[in-house]
């Protein structure tokens, strides 16, 4: 799979964060490996720690395997006030796991995030690439449960 | 009229899919005109019309441009800031998944008007549904030759890649921005030079904010002279603002520069959800002042904000009622800041840490006058030595409750948890 991305991108240092992106996103457990990283800096001629030093930076980027489904809960204000903490406490319930973890079938890991650039939709989550809005406790369950279902 | 729509004023009319809705409301029209101007009388009407950029720090639009112009390197580029990272705007995601061959049509006048060979957006990693649009907005327009070789036959090439983001505020500033492009940390640089001199792989750079590029197109239909009568002396046309917190209405709603902030609130967002009574408003997001009810009268306008020395410019109003405490806010914007600095300067790195754990004082009602004494001291260090806008900004909602809720501080510190 790693093969097939980075043929798909010209070897400039400069499309790094790219090859990243596209990586993480195709790998069941959104993570980058060592010894990917070792073929990333070689097929782009950038040094490893260059590549470990981006990716440390990053968000984004994670050196330890994660949950097939990565769910971002907005922390920032806007959110908060049309919240409290709900939607954490009702995933954190949902799930079993506390934020930072990934539950035991490796479905889910929790995470924070900064704004989400969703405010007039407070509160707000990002599964993936999706976002989703106007949470309330049963639109998180249902949302949960399809995810559950699909995968 | 409150709502003044320029920049909105296609939205819900067209399919932002849909390249032939936008020609039909008059799209690319000033891409054509433009074209068949001078190069520098694009710059003067954009001179005339008095245009500050909307990514923040209201800098007169011209003197970008023509900085580039002037430069003799015949390599250079344009960048549209799609990184919206400021908690609390949300206003060029509406921008670009609702109207997005307006910005690139702002993007190919700036390019033309300075001659770039090459342009990029950079769009923060979460806008998934604005990647989308904006791919297939540029491969729309590459099909009709608003991008590409020889555009409309006038010779010029020119074309744009997206780069994403990966979740880093801070990549929003300029060069932060720059270095993330180019594959690495985003971490900035020291000014000068500034971008339009050396920017992106070392050449000049034109960075301006998605809002910003938007106006270009109207700049050109109107006249500059016409749009700098819309709005005040000092901060000409309209401002999207993103309305969000305590609010019935939140949304983004398009208003020209002079208009009182309580008027977007009440009129505009339908005030508080419930009735209940505002408290306070924070200002342009996280690195914004934070202001009580009784100052709502002051009017959206770049002159008044710079009196608060902050980034107000982005536009956000994050309502608080009653409810809200000033210290549950402070340590949530402490927290981001902590988590979002770059790490490269010391007063930001350990600034904000320190700050973070000084407000949580604060929250646990544990504070005493010296930890209010540090919080002062330590927001101006910060605010004067910081390398960047992060650091800079990070103290200002600090700062202005220090002024304007004084009492909450003074009232911790003389009723503790026992
Ligand atoms: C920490 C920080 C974050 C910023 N984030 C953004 C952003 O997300 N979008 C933006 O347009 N400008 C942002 N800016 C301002 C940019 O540095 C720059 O001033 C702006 O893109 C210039 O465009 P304009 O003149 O059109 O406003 C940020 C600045 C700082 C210091
Ligand atoms: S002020 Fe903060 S974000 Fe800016 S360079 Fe210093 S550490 Fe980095
Ligand atoms: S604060 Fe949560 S989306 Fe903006």
């Amino acid at each position: 799979m790693l093969e097939n991305i980075l043929k798909e991108y010209p070897r400039q240092e400069d499309y790094l964060i790219e090859v990243l992106l596209e990586y993480q996103k195709q790998k069941a457990d959104r993570h980058i490996g060592e010894d990917e990283i070792r073929r990333i800096a070689e097929h782009l001629g950038v040094t490893e720690s260059k590549v470990w030093s981006v990716i440390t930076f990053y968000t984004f980027f994670s050196t330890r395997p994660r949950g097939e489904n990565i769910i971002q809960i907005c922390k920032d204000v806007p959110c908060y006030l049309n919240d409290g903490n709900t939607v954490q406490r009702t995933l954190e319930q949902l799930l079993g796991v506390q934020v930072g973890d990934t539950t035991k079938n490796q479905k889910f890991t929790l995470e924070h995030t900064s704004c989400l650039g969703h405010c007039d939709g407070a509160p707000a989550i990002r599964i993936n690439d999706k976002t989703y809005t106007n949470l309330s406790v049963d639109k998180l369950k249902a949302i949960i449960s399809e995810y559950r279902g699909n995968t | 009229m409150l709502e003044h729509k320029l920049l909105t004023e296609r939205i819900d009319r067209i399919n932002p899919l849909s390249i032939d809705d936008y020609l039909q409301a008059g799209g690319y029209e000033m891409l054509k005109k433009a074209i068949g101007m001078e190069r520098i009388a694009i710059i003067e009407e954009i001179e005339k019309s008095k245009l500050r950029g909307r990514g923040g720090a209201a800098f007169p639009a011209h003197i970008k441009l023509m900085g580039i112009a002037k430069e003799e390197e015949t390599v250079r580029y344009v960048v549209c800031n799609a990184d919206e990272g400021e908690p609390g705007n949300f206003k060029d995601r509406y921008l670009m998944e609702h109207d997005p061959h307006q910005m690139i049509e702002g993007m190919v006048i700036a390019a033309y008007a300075t001659r770039a060979t090459k342009g990029y957006i950079y769009l923060r990693g979460e806008y998934d549904t604005a990647h989308s649009i904006l791919s297939w907005t540029l491969d729309e327009a590459r099909k009709h030759n608003y991008l590409g070789e020889n555009i409309l036959g006038s010779g010029f090439d020119f074309d744009i890649e997206i780069r994403s983001g990966a979740g880093s505020y801070v990549c929003g500033e300029e060069f932060a921005l720059i270095e993330s492009i180019e594959g690495k940390p985003g971490r900035t640089r020291v000014k000068p030079p500034f971008p339009t001199q050396v920017g992106l792989y070392g050449k000049p750079t034109l960075i301006n904010n998605v809002e910003t590029f938007s106006n270009f197109p109207h700049i050109l239909r109107m006249g500059g002279e016409a749009f700098a009568d819309i709005g005040t002396d000092s901060s000409s046309g309209t401002k999207l603002v993103s309305l969000s917190g305590n609010v019935a209405n939140p949304g983004v709603y398009e208003v020209p520069f002079g208009v009182p902030i309580r008027d977007v609130i009440e009129k505009l967002g339908g005030g508080t959800a419930d009735g209940r009574k505002i408290k306070m408003v924070q200002l342009g997001g996280a690195s914004g002042p934070i202001i009580p009810e009784y100052m709502l009268d002051l009017t959206i306008d770049f002159d008044r904000f710079e009196n608060f020395d902050s980034k107000t410019g982005a536009g956000a109003i994050i309502v608080m009622d009653e409810r809200v405490d000033v210290f549950d806010v402070l340590k949530r914007i402490g927290e981001f800041f902590e988590h979002e600095s770059c790490g490269k300067c010391t007063p930001c790195r350990e600034g904000n840490l320190q700050l973070l754990k000084l407000v949580e004082r604060f929250v646990e009602r544990r504070a005493s006058e010296k930890d209010l004494l540090n919080i002062e001291t330590l927001s101006r260090v910060m605010h004067q030595t910081s390398l960047c806008g992060l650091g800079q900004s990070a103290p200002t909602a600090i700062f202005s409750t220090l002024q304007y809720f004084r009492d909450h501080y003074i009232d911790v510190i003389e009723h503790p948890q026992s």
